[in-house]
């Protein structure tokens, strides 16, 4: 049977190596501590060793590629037996390997783009992409150790008040989770009701230690946060953008939009105030997307402040709409009418366009059915709404016409994560498709 | 004239210590010092008083303890002027070895009083100096009087700490105003060496900082030493002569007159904010006059100024300019330090019981409004202390009630001074009471008295 070879941690620190030089060629006949190949640490070359004996059938990392710790980089079998299969997952592994993402669906890729690991010869498979799938499919929190670190008193009061320690990022030594980290930390277990979605709704809870400042908290950077805004601000630009999109049902908007404007008001209630309403409402469920890229830390916004970009002569504007999560959606429609109509007079005081945590960038009036908005930084995502059509889509066993949207969130992966942003999405398309939620 | 890193002014605890882990980073650091290297706390302070108190404990033991523990002496005869000179043997010492640490790490001793000139400059004397990374203020702080009510140091008859260190013999009586830490130490130590000490608090008791339960397990040694205390007492008037001082007292309503032949004033401590050219350089003081500070980084209000120790802010203690020195040297170095934990710096007072604590009184954790639950262990029920008959003072531990988080620990015993480091590590690391318990303490020790007290927060004492 074939036996995968993983880059191991050869320091306590490692996260990754750089495979120097291979010292078996392929065929080659390997016996157990063979030295197999030199690898560049984050400390020094180091030399990787077989752990089974046999012949190594392949290597699947060139000489001067680094590779994320765990990742196969070769297998070692019997003369003439077949590969393992694409991931090569199949074959039975000595070290552990970590299942493809697409296994692990709470934490699958981020971006269709990201192309699957390694199928038959992944030699090819450039850096940059499996660099930047790797830390994603990782867990959260852990150490590289594996080992939770958690004061005593942490982990007393995490359990009574129900939080998982391996979503919340430390700040003692070595990542250690104390008091502090715990205060603004979400439950895991949801309060009745809150999850309007299939499991898992609500979202791990997410890292919002440090000590906090007025109206944030200042998270500082993990080992593995680091190296993903490294790696991916390499891979992308500046922001490293990825982009996730989901359709919704208006229709229940709809009616309630109807029910609203026949009960009468001095406020014409629009759709795009919904969709404020109701992205500010779903923030505060997942604090991770309501942040700040701060460079050395992620500042995390306790207030929730929507920017809206509203295009004007020559230009756009981002006016903002503070605590739009604590605003009934008339305050809403009068304040968004109001900027949105100084803006366009060019009368908007600079407080009124700066301070937002999270934008929103609607050119659905303008019969785009979906596009992708650029971030806006240091805000670390924005969501892009198309035009609400009608589509013919299968409800309810038959096919009806119903009032869809598309949605489309531009995430800074530095801050969010594939599975963070689209939770945060699952949870939003679940507020419009029931607006009843916007009020629990 | 000359440039460096990083230029530090005083090198007391703080400073010299801030130099030493610059050096340590790759700094170029130089310290400016107009006295001793080690400053009061190696010098007039911390080193010399635990010297003297050392004469006073073992005074105490022949007098009380020897005859039962089976040992003859003569009548004991003291002479505070030997033990002095042995104190600032121990002093001088310590004051070599800093300078010794500092040889070692190549920093720069620069002999004088530095004024800070704008834009990270130092002038001492005529040299201007030049620090590129940052100036480090930790001038300290020094001895004071109350001339408000007519007790003006006057190095005879009202004397600071830094005369009664110096002193050829011990007085035949003395008045010490003030019983904070400095003041029960001198009221030990002249006690030993047969001055008829009087304790004067203005407020309700002596060591007013630490848990009411401590403070009054010293008063009552204290008085078993015939040492006069007057807590809760205002100085209506002092009458200052050639060779006394009357101090006319208000004690609860009552007149009390005491008289001796020199006062010890230790009552607060004076910032040395002076002809440092401070609102010159943009440096601003807080209303109390310490040098103000950004808590995380201890930066002043001029930018690239920073300010640690005695003046950048209380507690006035040694270890906490310690580590305030070695945080600014690691943030002037780029290695960002974790944030100094000002709730966990322990205080200790050395007299004999020592009293020592570490996080909040039980006043203080009630005030809170915090549940909480209290154990205590009397030394009396610890075997370690009764071979030794140091059976005074307890350990007290309070912890909160739902989770057992160590609120507070005060410890007043033999040696409180060393075992209290169990409870600060184990606040630090956010160990509750019963992890201390879980922790196999050795037999027989003074600090099974902490597991005891741990153990009786939870209801479960086991040696009582």
């Amino acid at each position: 049977m074939a036996t995968q070879v993983v880059m191991e941690a050869l320091s306590p620190t490692m996260e990754e190596g750089r495979l120097v030089e291979w010292k078996k060629q392929e065929g080659e006949t390997v016996a157990v501590g063979d030295v197999l190949a030199e690898v560049e640490t984050d400390k020094a070359v180091m030399e990787l060793v077989a752990r089974v004996g046999g012949v190594l059938l392949r290597q699947t990392v060139t000489a001067g590629q680094t590779v994320p710790v765990s990742s196969p980089i070769g297998v070692i079998g019997q003369p003439g037996e077949a590969l393992p299969a694409a991931g090569g997952n199949g074959a039975g592994t000595a070290a552990a390997v970590p299942k493809p993402a697409a296994k692990l669906p709470p934490q699958a890729a981020p971006r269709p783009a990201v192309p699957a690991p390694a199928a038959a010869s992944s030699v090819a498979a450039p850096t940059a992409a499996s660099a930047a799938a790797a830390p994603v499919s990782a867990p959260p929190a852990p150490p590289p150790s594996g080992r939770l670190k958690a004061s005593p008193l942490a982990r007393k009061i995490a359990q009574e008040r129900g939080l998982d320690l391996r979503a919340i990022q430390g700040s003692g030594p070595e990542g250690r989770i104390v008091l502090r980290d715990l205060e603004t930390a979400r439950p895991t277990r949801p309060a009745a009701g809150s999850a309007p979605a299939a499991a898992p709704a609500l979202p791990a809870a997410r890292p919002l230690p440090a000590a906090p400042g007025e109206g944030f908290t200042d998270t500082p950077l993990s080992q593995m946060r680091k190296t993903i805004a490294r790696r991916l601000a390499q891979s992308i630009g500046p922001v490293p953008t990825f982009y996730l999109t989901s359709e919704v049902d208006m229709e229940r908007v709809a009616e309630a939009r109807q029910a609203m404007l026949a009960a009468g008001s001095e406020v014409k209630v629009s759709f795009n105030d919904i969709i404020i309403k109701a992205v500010a409402t779903a923030l505060r469920q997942h604090p991770a997307c309501n942040a700040w890229w701060q460079d050395d830390h992620i500042r995390y916004w306790h207030e929730v402040h929507i920017g809206m970009a509203v295009a004007i002569e020559d230009g756009l504007i981002t006016p903002v709409i503070r605590h739009a999560d604590r605003k009934t959606l008339r305050e809403i429609g009068a304040e968004a009418r109001d900027l949105a109509g100084r803006a366009r007079e060019r009368r908007l005081t600079p407080e009124e366009y700066t301070g937002s945590t999270f934008s929103i960038s609607n050119l659905g009036m303008l019969d785009i059915d979906e596009f992708t908005a650029v971030i806006n930084p240091p805000e670390s995502g924005i969501l892009a709404v198309g035009r609400i059509v009608e589509k013919p889509v299968g409800h309810a066993g038959a096919i009806a016409l119903r009032r869809r949207m598309r949605l489309t969130m531009s995430c800074d992966h530095r801050v969010i994560d594939g599975a963070t942003g689209a939770r945060f999405l699952q949870t939003l398309k679940a507020m419009l498709e029931n607006p009843l939620a916007l009020v629990w | 004239m000359a440039n460096f890193d990083v230029i530090i002014v005083g090198g007391g605890p703080a400073g010299y210590v801030c130099a030493i882990r610059c050096a340590q980073l790759g700094l170029v650091a130089a310290v400016v010092e107009r006295d001793k290297l080690g400053g009061v706390c190696v010098n007039i302070g911390c080193i010399p008083t635990k010297a003297l108190l050392h004469s006073a404990y073992v005074a105490n033991v022949i007098r009380h303890d020897a005859k039962e523990l089976g040992l003859t002496t003569g009548e004991l005869k003291t002479d505070y002027g030997v033990a002095m000179r042995r104190s600032r043997k121990v002093a001088e010492q310590n004051s070599k070895g800093v300078e010794f640490l500092m040889k070692k790490h190549k920093i720069t001793v620069i002999r004088g009083a530095g004024k800070l000139l704008p834009g990270k400059r130092v002038q001492v004397g005529s040299d201007v100096h030049t620090a590129a990374k940052g100036v480090v203020l930790a001038t300290g702080s020094r001895v004071k009087g109350l001339p408000q009510i007519g007790l003006e140091l006057n190095g005879t008859t009202v004397i600071s700490s830094d005369e009664a260190l110096f002193l050829e013999q011990a007085p035949a009586s003395l008045a010490i105003v003030g019983a904070g830490a400095v003041g029960s130490e001198f009221a030990d130590i002249f006690n030993a060496f047969g001055t008829k000490i009087t304790l004067i608090e203005v407020l309700p008791r002596i060591l007013p900082v630490e848990d009411a339960e401590a403070s009054d397990a010293l008063a009552k040694s204290f008085r078993k030493r015939g040492i006069a205390l007057h807590s809760g007492a205002k100085i209506t008037r002092a009458t200052v002569g050639k060779d006394n001082v009357t101090l006319e007292l208000e004690v609860g309503g009552k007149a009390e007159r005491v008289e001796a032949v020199k006062v010890l004033m230790a009552a607060g401590r004076a910032l040395n904010t002076e002809d440092l050219g401070l609102a010159e350089a943009g440096v601003q003081l807080t209303d109390r006059g310490f040098v103000k500070v950004n808590l995380a980084t201890l930066e002043t209000t001029a930018p690239g100024v920073y300010c640690i120790g005695d003046v950048a802010g209380p507690p006035m203690l040694a270890h906490k300019g310690y580590r305030e020195g070695e945080h600014v040297a690691e943030l002037l170095a780029g290695h960002p330090p974790r944030p100094i934990d000002y709730t966990n710096v322990p205080s200790v007072t050395y007299c004999h019981p020592e009293v020592a604590s570490v996080g909040l009184t039980e006043e203080q954790a009630k005030a809170k409004g915090l549940a909480i639950q209290v154990g205590r262990f009397p030394f009396s029920a610890n075997g370690r202390a009764r071979t030794s008959n140091e059976t005074e003072g307890l350990v007290k531990i309070i912890r909160d009630t739902k989770y057992g988080e160590i609120v507070g620990a005060h410890i007043v015993g033999s040696h409180a001074s060393e075992i209290i480091h169990e409870l600060v590590v184990a606040r630090t690391n956010e160990y509750t009471v019963e992890e201390v318990d879980l922790a196999i303490h050795a037999h027989p020790t003074l600090s099974e008295a902490i597991a005891e007290a741990a153990l009786d927060s939870l209801g479960r004492v086991l040696h009582i």
